[in-house]
């Protein structure tokens, strides 16, 4: 197990660069320590692929490095790096069985076929693959080749990083929760380093200690799905994370207050008073907006039920917001009032939280 | 205008894929098709489309029996979940493609066409062709000519799953704007429960063939008529166990939990039944008044920036607990949970629910 | 999906129908007529019963044309197809030489078949072409219009010179099908190349490659232009294949009935291994 760190990190696919946009990946410094569970979050398009492949070895990077522990590695192979990854779609040979499948990697190693009997039927057990360990892998269902794949991963013991690249788009949705719950458990088990790529936020939230959001090949903000969820640092992640997103609208800094729908609002983050913005916008979470006796007039619109809880749209003068209540809230009619819970209220100049 | 299904059948050979199915959609609803996979949604979708027939039952569209009347005479839209354009049409060439098999002016067809894309916010890519559009765009320029056709019946193969979860999510908030006012039948197949739910309208629930219920989203939810119709609302899957009531007490099997019977349950004969506990009735705090605790180890705590999925275990039945914020319970520990009384839903042995104040 | 129904497609049909009627069943009905009689032309029919097939079905000569033909073919393919998978595996999926590789791969295919009969034949003259003055250099007596080793020898080497191509354009079609995602994932598992090719590229080219041997086995079977030009069958009958056996009956020594007897025989054949096959091919789709 290794730590990693990725210094100045950039990749282009094209020969040549003449504007941002010829680069995948721009100026990327992480630092990832062992054992951790880390998701890769963002958009298709933002380079969540390339930089997993090039953490793998399965790319090499126009400019910068890849150091595992202290031994820089960029230039290393995939197999010399010690890595092991899992494909969106399942990658299975179709000639093997499942049991053959999960060890041809320690086969391919020179491992004696006790040790690989026993390690593969340790690996079949804690992904319930066990009943059809001696079937073809071909006649398994897809989240069954998915954990053949997760599999041969997990039975080489020595294996620095599991990397795992939208694992879950081919899988049926009613399965899809299992299986999400199973990697959690799994990490729960083993404690390997895991680095998890996905455009989808439940996934990456759910599975991840450290959360790295990505957009147009840039780490826009790296933290604990918490950090992310209560304070982001920039309004993309605040739209990005979160169903439905942080409602984000304009807003005007008087004499460093904010002033949202003709009114003054409480916020969170200080603002550098002498610096000037040529955007300004307030930003709070649905969850952290509730109605209340005296605040910022709304109409309510729409009440959508969505089981858990109810997400309510409303307008007020400032603009179009949404927020989430409880079940048992009851909705009033026509006119009402709402409160932003000013602890996660802040203010964002060009797009960038202010302050500190 | 309705859409009627009569006693519909589809066998392939020996196998039945669809069982006999009656449904009556009117205008101006969106009705949800919510199952899993190869529960029979797209067989369905294709029957009202008229691209398959049914080996028996009719089909009645305004008042018409249009069974084996075939999909080019029938005035249908559909969009599936990949994105089908035609390559080298631009943006504005494919939304005006089915006007043009009409005999329209071309002004009408730069007009309506006007009108779609900027209810679809593509009016910046009508040069475009679709290799260079990203997938959010692909599926609004078919959206946009399933759209222009004016048609009565619109049908959406699950158009948003190849999305990203975020487009898909905007998606999704957009489409009930853009079928108001159309004077149409919209038909929205999904597995995702999360769709039906923010998309409202009309639910059917379907598994294995048939559709095990249909109503209003919310009462397909809040009163699912059997066990199956709750367990397709599987976003989280909810918690089923088996309990007996003996007097005025239910308690859960083979355990120490137990409550009192509320309402009218209590008349209920003594004996087996069994209970959905939806993860959001059971939270690591008190909802109300109302609550029976259950202790059991941590198995699995997925913990989001908003919300806490606690799987555990009581007994030797496994729990999955929901709750909003952040609860960070220690895998391996034993923890006390709530669960709501006033949400369970009760079933009898026959596996339908039974109706309680 | 079903397709929607429309019986007036059948006359679509109707064309193709009477263009194969015409040229393909009309003397198929001919031939069986044939077979089964003897004639000496101006259509006076003697009939003979099952008498042709009988002969033809006990002659040695037919054996051994029989036999040189199995041969044969069974040369063409444990040759062609192993060279076929070998230079489509090392043929570049990217770039400039993509285009470059298969422009060349395709040139052979692209020459009339009795132009190649005849550039062999000039190629492999002992003393004026080069290969054959380049072989007799070397110190090895080469003549393949006298000795029947150096006939076969030079027969096989042009027909892989010929039709090799095929089976490396085939191949390479089913290689280029086999997703990235399976060679990177043999990377990380450490597979050997040989690991690679036994189960990924070859399970993954399965079905290309029968239908690579299928054709190849069909089209040496019947092979008759190149060899005839290049050898006419010689010397004596060495290289003399079913082919050119059956049309030096028909037309050489004007054996009417015993030709069509044979031709007939030479059909079902090729039809049986056809047949065998196809099940082949069939149960294995099925158990996949």
């Amino acid at each position: 197990m290794s730590k990693i760190s990725l210094n100045n990190l950039s990749h282009s696919y094209l020969d040549q660069q003449n504007n941002d946009q010829d680069w995948a990946l721009r100026d990327i410094d992480l630092e990832w320590s062992n054992g951790g569970a880390y998701a890769l979050l963002g958009p298709s398009g933002c380079g969540k692929t390339t930089l997993l492949n090039i953490i793998s070895g399965l790319l090499r990077p126009t400019k910068g490095e890849v150091f595992f522990d202290e031994k820089k590695i960029t230039h290393l192979s995939p197999v010399e790096r010690n890595i092991a990854q899992i494909f969106q779609f399942p990658v299975i040979y179709d000639t093997m069985t499942v049991f053959d499948n999960l060890a041809f990697p320690l086969r391919n190693r020179g491992f004696s076929e006790d040790k690989i009997k026993a390690r593969v039927k340790e690996i079949a057990e804690m992904l319930d693959l066990s009943q059809t360990l001696y079937n073809r892998a071909s006649g398994l269902t897809a989240d069954g080749k998915q954990k053949i794949s997760l599999g041969r991963g997990l039975v080489r013991s020595d294996v620095n990083v599991i990397m795992f690249d939208e694992p879950l788009t081919v899988i049926d949705p009613h399965l899809k929760w299992i299986l999400k719950s199973k990697l959690k458990e799994l990490h729960q088990e083993i404690n390997r380093t895991m680095i998890y790529v996905t455009h989808d936020q439940t996934e990456a939230l759910t599975f991840a200690d450290q959360v790295v959001v990505m957009h147009e090949g840039q780490l826009v903000q790296k933290g604990t799905p918490v950090e992310l969820f209560e304070k982001p640092k920039h309004t993309f992640v605040g739209h990005f994370i979160g169903s439905p997103g942080m409602n984000i609208l304009s807003c005007e800094l008087i004499n460093g207050k904010a002033n949202f729908s003709g009114a003054a609002i409480e916020i969170e983050n200080k603002p550098i008073s002498h610096k000037t913005y040529s955007k300004t916008q307030i930003g709070i979470r649905p969850e952290f907006v509730s109605f209340s006796n005296t605040g910022i007039a709304v109409k309510v619109l729409k009440v959508n039920d969505a089981g858990r809880h109810k997400i309510i749209d409303i307008e007020c003068d400032g603009g179009k917001l949404k927020m989430i209540s409880s079940v048992a809230t009851t909705i009033p009619s026509g006119t009402a009032y709402v409160k932003f819970n000013s602890k996660y209220t802040y203010v964002y100049g060009d797009d960038w939280i202010v302050g500190k | 205008m309705s859409l009627e299904l009569k006693n519909v059948k589809k066998k392939i050979g020996a196998e039945t894929h669809i069982y006999s199915t009656d449904l009556k959609f009117e205008k101006n609803t969106i009705n949800i098709l919510l199952g899993s996979t190869l529960s029979g949604k797209t067989t369905l979708m294709q029957i009202m489309a008229g691209l398959d027939k049914p080996t028996s039952g009719e089909i009645w569209f305004n008042e018409k029996n249009v069974t084996g009347v075939s999909v080019q005479k029938r005035n249908v839209s559909m969009v599936y979940q990949q994105f089908i354009n035609y390559p080298n049409f631009t943006v504005f060439e494919n939304i005006a493609s089915p006007l043009k098999i009409v005999s329209i002016s071309s002004n009408e067809i730069k007009n309506r066409v006007g009108k779609v894309a900027e209810l679809l916010k593509l009016t910046d890519m009508f040069n475009k062709k679709p290799h260079e559009l990203s997938g959010g765009q692909k599926q609004r320029t078919a959206l946009a000519r399933a759209l222009v056709k004016d048609s009565g019946l619109i049908l959406l193969d699950e158009p948003l799953a190849n999305l990203d979860f975020k487009l898909r999510e905007e998606l999704r908030e957009e489409l009930p704007r853009l079928f108001e006012n159309r004077d149409c039948i919209v038909v929205y197949a999904t597995t995702e429960p999360m769709d039906a739910l923010l998309i409202g309208g009309n639910t059917a629930t379907l598994h294995e063939g048939k559709i095990i219920q249909y109503g209003k989203t919310v009462d397909v939810y809040n009163k699912p008529n059997n066990v199956i119709s709750a367990k397709v609302f599987n976003d989280p899957p909810i918690n089923t166990t088996k309990v007996i009531k003996k007097d005025k007490t239910f308690s859960i099997e083979n355990n120490s939990i137990s409550w009192q019977c509320q309402s009218n349950l209590g008349a209920l004969a003594d004996g087996h039944y069994t209970i959905g506990i939806r993860p959001h009735s059971i939270t690591p705090y008190k909802q109300t008044e109302n609550s029976v605790q259950i202790k059991g180890k941590v198995l699995i705590a997925e913990l989001s920036g908003s919300e806490s999925i606690i799987h555990f275990q009581s007994g030797n039945i496994k729990w999955v607990s929901l709750s909003t914020g952040i609860h960070p319970l220690k895998v391996g520990a034993e923890a006390e949970l709530h669960m709501d009384v006033n949400q369970f839903l009760y079933f009898d042995k026959n596996n339908k629910l039974i109706n309680h104040v | 999906m079903r397709k929607t129904v429309n019986q007036k497609a059948w006359f679509f049909v109707l064309p193709v129908f009477v263009l194969v009627a015409f040229n393909a069943a009309i003397p198929l009905m001919t031939v069986i007529n044939y077979s089964f009689q003897e004639t000496f032309g101006d259509n006076v029919f003697f009939w003979e019963g099952t008498r042709w097939f009988k002969q033809i079905l006990q002659s040695d000569r037919f054996h051994g044309a029989l036999g040189r033909q199995f041969l044969f073919t069974f040369i063409i393919l444990i040759i062609q197809v192993p060279l076929g998978i070998a230079i489509a595996l090392s043929m570049p999926k990217k770039g400039m030489g993509v285009s470059v590789c298969l422009v060349l791969m395709s040139m052979p295919l692209l020459i009339p078949w009795n132009v190649v009969g005849a550039m062999w034949n000039i190629f492999a003259l002992p003393e004026i072409g080069f290969l054959g003055h380049s072989i007799n250099a070397l110190g090895i007596d080469y003549n393949y219009t006298q000795q029947p080793l150096a006939a076969w020898f030079t027969t096989i080497l042009m027909d892989v010179w010929h039709w090799t191509s095929l089976v490396v354009l085939l191949s390479y079609a089913g290689l280029c099908a086999i997703p990235d995602a399976y060679y990177q994932a043999a990377k990380i598992d450490g597979a050997s190349r040989w690991s690679i090719f036994r189960h990924i590229e070859l399970p993954k080219m399965n079905k290309v490659l029968t239908i690579a041997i299928l054709l190849r086995f069909m089209d040496s079977f019947m092979i008759y232009t190149e060899p005839f030009v290049l050898t006419g069958g010689g010397p004596g009958n060495t290289t003399a294949f079913l082919s050119i056996d059956l049309v030096k009956m028909a037309l050489g020594q004007f054996d009417l009935g015993p030709a069509a007897a044979m031709s007939l025989i030479y059909f079902f054949i090729v039809l049986l291994i056809c047949w065998v096959f196809y099940n082949l091919m069939m149960r294995h789709e099925e158990q996949s």
